[in-house]
Formats: C-alpha cells, sequence, structure tokens
C-alpha cells in the first residue's frame, strides 16, 4: 500500500467539505438532537424513577456510543457514495490505486468526519448532561475500539452492497443501523431479549461492548471476556466484509458492471 | 522542449493487446482483437456504435476482466501488475467527467496524488497554463462549459505524462477551433514525448489528419487496419467516411472478402 493514493482519498473529503460546508450540517445536527433528547428523557426517569438508579450512564452513554458505531459506518459508506454520485468509479479504478489503498482511504476519512460528530456528542452530554464519558477509563478506549472496528465492518459491507445491486440501493444501507440495534442491546440487558434475538446478538460486537459497560457502571469486576469475544468477533468481520468487498469488487470487473456504472446501473 | 518522461523510455510497445475476448453470456463483444499501439504513434479505434471499441478500452484500463487474451502497457502484463501498468498510462473520455463538485485545481491534485506525481504542485501549475485553465483554477468542474470540462479532462490525462493515453472521442464538445488547438497539442505529445496515443472518434476527417493507423472494428473484430490516407482507396472508397458507413451497413462478411 502507498500513502499517496490513500492521502487522495482523504483530501477529496477534506475539498468536498470546504468547498461546501453545509456538509457539516448533518454530522452535527443528528447527533446532536439524539444527545439532547435522550438527555431530557434520562433527567426525567430520574425525577419520576424511585429506583434511585442513575439513568444517565445507562441511557444517554448508550446512546453516545451507539451513536459513534452508527457514525464511523456512515462516514465510510458517504465517503464511497461520493464517487457513486459523481460517477467517478471510471475515473478511480482506471488509475493505480487499489482497493486495499480505497477502503483505507475510506476509513480514514470516516475517522475525520465522525470525529466532529463525536466532539459534539461529548461536549453536550458531558457539559449538559453531566455524563461522566471518562470516567471509566482505559475499558471505554477498549470497548470503543471494537465499536469503531464493528462501524468499519458495516461501512465497507454497506458500500460493498451498493457497488453490487447499484447506486439506488443507498436506501438499503441508512436504515442498517437501526434494524441492528435492537439486537446491539443498547438500552437493556441481552437476557430480556427472546433466546433466538440473543443468538443473533453474539454476531453483533456491540451486544458484547454494552453489556460490558452496563457491568462496569454495576460496579462489577472489569469483563474481560466479553471485551475478549466482542473483538474477536469484531475483527473476523471485519475480515469478512473486506473479503466480500473484494469478491464484489472482482465480479464487478469481470461483468462490466464498474465500467458502466451509472445512475441507472441498479442490477 | 520536450518534456521528460516519468519512466523510462523502452523500444517496447505503449500497448499490445492481444487475442482479446470478452463475452456476456452469449454475446460476443469482443472476438479475438490483437493490436499495438507503438510510442509516438497516434492509432485510431474506429468502429460503429457496439462495434467493442469502449469495451476494448475498458479492458485495456483495468475495469473490465477480459475473458481471454492479455493486455501489456510498456511491456507490463495488466492482469499480474495492475498499478504498475496503470502508472504509465490515462484517459478522457466523454462518459467519464471528472467530479462535478470538485474544482479544476482539487481534481488535479487529487488524481495527482492517485498516480503517485512527483512535484505535483509544479506540474499540476503546468499543466494549468498548458491547457488555457490557469484563470479556471477555482472554478468547479460541474460549471465548466463542455469545452473547458474536455481540456480538465485532458490536463488529468496527462499529469503522469502517460506513455499511453486512450483518448474516447476527445474532441466531441469542442468548437472547430478549440478542436483544432486540442489535436495539435495531442499530435505534438506523441511526437515530442514519445506517447502512444489510442483514439476513438466518429469524426473521419480527425481520424485522417491526426491518426497514423487505423483500426476498423465491426461486431467485435478487427476489420481493417492500415494508414486512413490510403485504406479508403485500398478497399474501394473515395474516402475514411464512406469506408466507414460501408464498414457500418455491410455484412461482415463482404468486407472481410473485400480485405483479402
Amino acid at each position: 500500500m502507498k500513502l499517496r493514493p490513500i492521502a487522495g482519498i482523504v483530501l477529496r473529503q477534506i475539498y468536498l467539505l470546504r468547498g461546501s460546508p453545509v456538509r457539516l450540517f448533518p454530522m452535527v445536527t443528528w447527533v446532536a438532537i439524539d444527545i439532547v433528547l435522550w438527555g431530557f428523557i434520562t433527567r426525567y426517569l430520574n425525577t419520576v424513577s424511585g429506583s434511585g438508579m442513575n439513568f444517565v450512564p445507562t441511557l444517554l452513554g448508550g446512546v453516545l456510543l451507539w451513536d459513534f458505531c452508527t457514525r464511523i459506518m456512515q462516514g465510510v459508506a458517504t465517503a464511497f457514495l461520493e464517487d457513486v454520485w459523481s460517477r467517478n468509479f471510471l475515473n478511480l479504478f482506471a488509475s493505480p490505486l487499489s482497493i486495499s489503498e480505497y477502503i483505507s482511504g475510506l476509513v480514514i476519512t470516516s475517522v475525520l468526519t465522525s470525529s466532529v460528530g463525536v466532539v459534539v456528542m461529548v461536549l453536550l452530554a458531558t457539559g449538559v448532561f453531566h455524563l461522566q464519558f471518562f470516567s471509566l477509563g482505559l475499558p471505554l478506549i477498549a470497548f470503543l475500539t471494537v465499536l469503531f472496528v464493528f462501524g468499519i465492518s458495516l461501512g465497507i459491507f454497506s458500500s460493498a452492497i451498493v457497488l453490487r445491486l447499484g447506486p439506488a440501493s443507498e436506501w438499503l444501507l441508512w436504515p442498517l443501523p437501526a434494524l441492528l440495534s435492537p439486537f446491539a442491546a443498547v438500552f437493556y440487558p441481552l437476557a430480556v431479549l427472546p433466546h433466538w434475538m440473543q443468538w443473533v446478538s453474539r454476531a453483533l460486537p456491540p451486544s458484547y461492548v454494552f453489556e460490558g459497560m452496563r457491568a462496569l457502571l454495576a460496579g462489577r469486576p472489569f469483563p474481560g471476556v466479553l471485551l475478549v469475544n466482542g473483538s474477536l468477533v469484531a475483527v473476523v468481520e471485519l475480515l469478512l466484509a473486506a473479503y466480500f468487498y473484494g469478491r464484489v469488487y472482482r465480479h464487478a470487473v469481470r461483468t462490466g458492471l464498474l465500467a458502466r456504472y451509472s445512475a441507472e446501473s441498479v442490477a | 522542449m520536450p518534456k521528460p518522461a516519468l519512466h523510462t523510455q523502452s523500444n517496447r510497445p505503449a500497448l499490445r493487446a492481444t487475442r482479446l475476448h470478452k463475452v456476456y453470456g452469449s454475446v460476443i463483444a469482443v472476438d479475438d482483437v490483437s493490436f499495438t499501439v507503438n510510442r509516438g504513434e497516434i492509432v485510431g479505434l474506429l468502429g460503429p456504435n457496439g462495434a467493442g471499441k469502449t469495451t476494448t478500452i475498458n479492458m485495456v484500463l483495468g475495469v473490465l476482466a477480459a475473458t481471454a487474451g492479455n493486455v501489456e502497457i510498456d511491456g507490463i502484463d495488466i492482469s499480474k501488475q495492475r498499478a504498475r501498468a496503470l502508472a504509465r498510462t490515462n484517459f478522457a473520455a466523454v462518459y467519464a467527467a471528472l467530479p462535478g463538485n470538485l474544482t479544476v485545481m482539487e481534481n488535479l491534485k487529487f488524481f495527482g496524488l492517485l498516480y503517485g506525481i512527483p512535484s505535483l504542485r509544479l506540474r499540476v501549475e503546468e499543466l494549468l497554463q498548458e491547457y488555457d485553465l490557469a484563470h479556471l483554477r477555482h472554478t468547479k468542474c460541474g460549471l465548466l462549459s463542455s469545452g473547458e470540462q474536455t481540456r480538465a479532462a485532458l490536463a488529468k490525462a496527462l499529469l503522469n505524462r502517460p506513455q499511453l493515453l486512450l483518448l474516447d472521442e476527445p474532441t466531441a464538445s469542442l468548437d472547430p477551433s478549440a478542436a483544432q488547438l486540442i489535436r495539435a497539442k495531442i499530435k505534438s505529445l506523441a511526437a515530442l514525448d514519445h506517447c502512444g496515443i489510442l483514439w476513438t472518434s466518429h469524426n473521419m476527417n480527425e481520424v485522417e489528419a491526426v491518426c497514423d493507423r487505423v483500426l476498423f472494428l465491426s461486431r467485435g473484430k478487427v476489420l481493417l487496419e492500415g494508414n486512413p490516407r490510403t485504406l479508403p482507396h485500398e478497399h474501394g472508397s473515395s474516402t475514411l467516411e464512406d469506408l466507414f458507413i460501408r464498414v457500418a451497413r455491410e455484412p461482415l462478411s463482404t468486407i472481410a472478402e473485400a480485405a483479402r
């Protein structure tokens, strides 16, 4: 892998943001709305609940972490869709750029764009709703890494779906995080799910992360097994997503899909 | 002054396509096509719509896998060393416009990084001047006139001083004066920089003026090959345009018979 082509993919996104700052708006707005909405819900729950339980870390922390994972996925997918929308595939893939360089560029772009949203979320959640986000220390970093890797896998997988099925299939990828969220057990323990849903949850790294975070907040010992299992599932899924993208790309080169990819090319 | 090429020059052809086949299901799009483009040579790839020109170009660019056969750019097999081969080539096509939401300069820098161009800032400046784009450097490509877009696409295509340049109807949207200037630039590129050029066009006067050699494709096969100025007379046509129309309309066997 060469660094300059990767830098090119990242620089393109910076140019797009510079040329049209309005693109920053959705990066910030939705996460801010989520934090404000859930912030007030948790505040209300704290006042009406007689249990003495503080809902801020469990609910608001859950929203923040799930949004982080979703932003990473959307960052990868949006950077990919920029090439779909500008019909740039022929120019890109007739250059010496390799698939691994392209995907690396998308991932770095996603890190940069999603970090804008994450900063806004953390500032709002800590400043307005007093979420002590960093009080969990190192375990938080470890769990965030698992969510980051899963977000990348999801972004690569959904980009491959759009490459395979055509531009109109981008509407399949936006609801993907919402579709997965009941299984990710963001707001409730895994045990409340029916048995079959728990099986699906075990294939999703976020379910390990949220179980682990709840254990930490409840003052139980560090859930090392959950972290290890979540990390393993996340790495396997990242490899599978990269393999799937490679297969779809090779299929597109073999069948001519890549060469004639346009707004009308839904197969 | 001729500019130094990025890669060392050799006597290998800029492009060697050997027995290319492309089959889609039961449709044979390209059937046993072989040809070379030498350094400093401009080869016209001609043929009616659906003849297989774009399919052939896409296989040379590595965005379409050949069913059989192989493509070598400067002696490098694209199926084995894709990045090395593509670093030596570039293209401009009417159906592959530069991203309209980036400015001319941003596009040149973006593609310059993808091609790993050394001293990129200097090279971009050089091309902006050469293609009369300096005053448009901060204009988004989507806002350019079609003539300006063609010049921007050509500037992108020359970023890496390619040894093989593929041009798909490069003057299609230009007025006669602009088209003449572009033709002159491309001819000097072949002559001075020893770049091999594969050119497709439906403008037969242009092909006659620019190309050293032409290949007529019809239904995926190379039907005729030769000098565009003498080929029509060799096959009983008065002009290249007449010959093109015959190739497009007559059954394959008739032309092939006449060619023997």
